[in-house]
């Protein structure tokens, strides 16, 4: 793994298109409206509906990931993606563990 | 008004202890005689430049490793303060409360201000050196780490003369550590110096990872690196997963004593249980944090002190990577005994268990490294060899108290104080010392002397096995930890004072290494490291004079193999180095900075108004400390060149020629 | 190989020209690693949340003091600055430099609206009774979306710095890296809302 610039690119991260910002934008504010009116407005038992808000959260995690944050573009190694793939690990474990631990009493 | 002030000294001031007194003074008068010998010789503006504002790795490394040793001092003295109460039976030496105070301390002191700092000199010492670097990626970076490490470890020991020590263990579990059960500031100071010093770490974690990742000689895959750094790599990214955890746990706990919060208390909705939870998820990480960069010094130390390539070292890199993963799932194991559901139990005995084997990896290839080795005997190496039979040993009691049905015999006993002294002991501070020996002659230019040093290294040795052996034996004899006296009808009388006799043969190892140094100091032409080179080394730190001169390489190396300094040393000797055409270059570096000094000095003021609940003195600190950042984003010239003259006039005082 | 001989054919100091990008280069990655810390800091308060989601020791709970409306608000106020700090973004990459700062403005003032409802659904809820001491569950609460409105400010603050420095500094190296780790910052913060929204919002009217 050498210390050069392997590039002339003069920008430090991904870049995107008006394009991706706007479908991000519109997508995210969906992935907000549905999940409002879901509880706002109860459909589905509370089971489901904490389900399909959860579903939808994580979705609209993973556009804004993509479309403003550029997870996909950025020169390679990406170890920016691996450091996010750990912290989501360990975040997972922090939430999940604490649950099962302090409830199993 | 004479009153009122009298009242605030007496709560502000520790009182009634003569020992306190004492130390009071002692303090006043070391305070006084720096003050005088930095004016006499006109030293202030040579201790502001080349010191307190200085981002070079190697400065911040001496300044990491002076404090850790004085930390040491301290904590060693707690121990022996502990030692001397435990030697007989219902002995007044320390009252109670006061020896709550000491543990407490002496635990805080030597994982977070003593271990902590000793690794950081090592990382900023070695690391850059390791892979052809000149710094690493943030220098300004790592300066606010030492000097917020610095600040927040000066808050946590001014509580024992002013405001009161924590007494509610190294761990301040609630209910204890809530505002009922501990009044006063003492609590605070640990929240407080904790807090502010493991943000510094943190920051180290970051900037490490980064520095290893991208800043490595050209052909220098990782694959290639020498085994510390990836020990190191491997205590960061440890560092960044489980401190987070610990900054916000200490400070809900702040919020329960400072705003009345309910996070741990026993009413309210409160649950201690779930901070318990929490800081083990910090805490197991934590000790895994200080000794896998041990085991990368044991394995440079092994390779180059038997003269032989470290064996296996694809699986040492599979090990120490893996530690670092699986650390972070077995934090459960501290508190088999807290009652959660079965489940939760075996998942985490299992977890433990398993966490073993890479660890015997490491401790076979070592061995397999030494066979059919040259082995030289030289102190990096002695307190190498001593680390095998005393971690195996602490690690295998390590897995006796996985078992978790067993641990319920086991858990809080004496049985325990000797598994984790073993390990940290055997395992971090033999270590830190075998890289405090081996990487002297690299920051300093001179060895350090060998007799003092094998002085030192068999009471050290000698009196470990003299103190803990006995408390395995008092943990089953039903001796419980943090006892401050005990009775003479427990028959714990015999290995209680042999254990505090061996106690004080490590306090006079540590002398002998305190006169090692001055000694070495004093004497320090007679072993001048002339060749930059004193152990025949392996890695690329051991290619440039001693001391580095401040840009560490005038040419950053190309690296074809791992242990490449070898290589090209085998290669000269056979006639088939390949010498190639050297030009050299400007060097850019970083700039000193003030900020980060002046920055951790607003820290400590934040941090002493939190302490005390005076929140016009922790609102100006906390207003102090974004205003140096606020500054640091307007700064735009923080790097200059290093003239190609100017290189070559300091290779050529080393005798190197361009 | 090749590529270092060329480089002492050039002669050229090995860290000018590539210098600042790298170093520049290096930032991000260090900042992204920050970030994934910060995720974690944000985790544990999340598990704490979670973990005392029913914690109301007898005293109000959050179904019947929320107000929806003004929490509606803000998630869209916030999504919609998160939004326009990828069009800062954008001009930057595209040079422009008064477009930069202008939506970098917009955005900034976007955020401290959001900062300024908070404070203002802090004070109702106070003033309803539930504060930080009233019980375990809204001691996790105040933590978790207070620590979020923290670090909101801070980016306020810190978009305030970049906005005076841009039009003396224009678009360089190093600006672009300061306004890239800023937007990755915002961006994050917006991610964190999401599930604060869902987890602590709209879990905790349902």
């Amino acid at each position: 793994m050498a210390n050069h610039g392997n590039q002339n690119a003069h920008h430090a991260a991904g870049h995107g298109s008006l394009k991706s910002y706007v479908l991000g934008f519109v997508l995210s504010i969906v992935l907000t409206i549905i999940p409002l009116v879901l509880v706002m407005n109860p459909v589905l038992s509370k089971t489901a509906t904490v389900v399909v808000i959860m579903m939808m959260a994580v979705l609209q995690f993973v556009v804004q990931l993509f479309f403003f944050m550029h997870l996909r573009e950025g020169e390679k190694p990406r170890w920016n993606v691996q450091a996010l793939v750990l912290g989501i690990v360990i975040v997972l474990t922090i939430v999940i563990g604490s649950i099962l631990i302090m409830t199993s009493f | 008004m004479w009153e009122s002030l009298k009242e605030f000294a007496s709560t502000f001031f520790v009182t009634g202890d003569p020992l306190i007194y004492g130390s009071d003074v002692a303090i006043v008068l070391t305070l006084a005689a720096i003050v005088f010998v930095l004016t006499k010789y006109k030293k202030w503006g040579w201790l502001w430049r080349e010191w307190l504002t200085t981002v070079d790795h190697k400065k911040i490394g001496i300044m990491y490793l002076i404090s850790a040793l004085l930390m040491l001092f301290r904590g060693g003295v707690d121990a022996l303060l502990m030692r001397a109460q435990l030697a007989f039976p219902n002995l007044e030496f320390l009252d109670s409360n006061h020896y709550n105070e000491i543990f407490t301390t002496h635990g805080t002191i030597m994982i977070l201000f003593m271990a902590m700092p000793l690794l950081f000199a090592l990382f900023n010492w070695v690391v850059p050196l390791q892979i052809g670097a000149r710094d690493v990626a943030f220098p300004f970076l790592n300066a606010v780490s030492f000097w917020l490490f610095f600040f927040g470890a000066l808050l946590f020991n001014i509580s024992f003369v002013i405001g009161g020590s924590p007494d509610a263990g190294w761990l301040s579990y609630p209910p204890l550590s809530e505002e009922p059960f501990s009044m006063g500031p003492g609590q605070n100071f640990w929240i407080w110096g904790i807090q502010i010093s493991g943000i510094g770490s943190l920051m180290t974690g970051i900037n490490f990872i980064v520095t290893i990742l991208k800043m490595r000689a050209p052909g220098m895959t990782l694959m290639k690196m020498p085994m510390f750094t990836w020990s190191v790599l491997s205590s960061c990214i440890m560092i960044i997963i489980a401190f987070p955890v610990l900054t916000v746990t200490i400070a809900l706990l702040y919020l329960d004593r400072f705003l009345g919060a309910h996070f741990f208390t026993l009413d309210g909705g409160g649950n201690p249980m779930m901070y318990i939870n929490l800081i083990w998820m910090w805490g197991h990480p934590e000790v895994y944090i200080v000794v896998v960069p041990a085991f990368g010094i044991y394995s440079d130390v092994v390779a180059t002190f038997s003269r032989k390539k470290l064996f296996g070292y694809a699986s040492m890199v599979a090990a120490v990577m893996s530690i670092a993963i699986v650390s972070y799932f077995t934090w459960g194991h501290h508190f088999f005994t807290m009652g959660t559901g079965a489940g939760v139990i075996a998942f985490f005995a299992v977890a433990t268990m398993l966490i073993a084997i890479p660890t015997g990896v490491k401790v076979f290839n070592w061995m397999f490294t030494m066979f059919r080795g040259r082995i030289s005997f030289k102190l990096p190496m002695l307190w190498t060899i001593a680390f095998i039979p005393c971690f195996v040993i602490g690690g295998a009691t390590g897995v006796m108290l996985s078992m978790a049905p067993a641990d319920y015999q086991y858990h809080n006993s004496y049985f325990l104080i000797g598994h984790f002294h073993q390990t940290l002991i055997g395992g971090v501070v033999f270590g830190y010392l075998a890289g405090m020996y081996y990487w002297w002659p690299k920051l300093f230019g001179f060895k350090l002397n060998e007799k003092l040093g094998q002085w030192a290294f068999w009471f050290w040795n000698i009196g470990f096995y003299v103190c803990f052996m006995p408390q395995y034996a008092l943990g089953f004899m039903g001796m419980t930890r943090r006892y401050y006296t005990y009775g003479w009808d427990y028959g714990w009388e015999t290995l209680n004072l042999v254990s505090t006799i061996g106690a004080f043969l490590m306090g006079i190892g540590f002398l002998f290494q305190v006169w090692q140094i001055l000694y070495s100091i004093k004497n320090m032409e007679k072993e001048k490291d002339t060749t930059g080179d004193p152990w025949d080394g392996r890695t690329l730190e051991w290619s440039i004079p001693s001391p580095a001169p401040f840009y560490n390489f005038a040419v950053i190396p190309k690296v074809k193999d791992v242990d490449d300094w070898w290589r090209i040393k085998q290669e000269k000797a056979n006639g088939t180095y390949k010498e190639e055409p050297v030009v050299l270059e400007p060097i850019h570096m970083p700039k000193n900075s003030g900020i980060p000094f002046v920055m951790a000095v607003f820290w400590f003021i934040a941090g002493f108004g939190f302490v005390w609940e005076w929140s016009w003195m922790a609102i100006i600190g906390m207003i102090g400390v974004f205003a140096c950042m606020w500054a640091r984003s307007f700064v735009y010239n923080d790097e200059y060149y290093v003239s190609v003259d100017e290189v070559r006039r300091i290779e050529a005082s080393y005798g190197r020629v361009y | 190989m090749q590529q270092a001989a060329k480089h002492l054919e050039h002669g050229h100091a090995h860290d000018h020209g590539h210098g600042h990008h790298d170093l520049e280069q290096l930032k991000v990655l260090g900042f992204w690693i920050f970030l994934v810390t910060d995720c974690i800091m944000f985790g544990t308060l999340f598990a704490t949340y979670a973990v005392m989601m029913h914690s109301y020791a007898g005293g109000p709970t959050p179904k019947e003091l929320i107000e929806m409306p003004g929490i509606i608000a803000s998630t869209f106020i916030l999504l919609t600055s998160s939004f326009t700090s990828g069009l800062a973004v954008l001009a930057m990459n595209k040079g422009k430099l008064k477009a930069l700062i202008g939506w970098l403005v917009i955005t900034a003032l976007l955020g401290l609206s959001f900062v300024l409802l908070e404070i203002s659904e802090f004070t109702h809820l106070v003033h309803e009774g539930a504060t930080i001491a009233t019980s375990g569950y809204w001691s996790a609460f105040y933590t978790l979306v207070g620590t979020h409105g923290l670090h909101v400010s801070i980016g306020f603050f810190w978009m305030l710095a970049l906005i005076i420095q841009l039009p003396r500094q224009g678009i360089t190296p190093v600006t672009n890296r300061k306004v890239t780790t800023l937007s990755l910052y915002w961006h994050f913060l917006d991610v964190v809302w999401i599930f604060l929204f869902t987890v602590v919002y709209l879990m905790g009217v349902m």
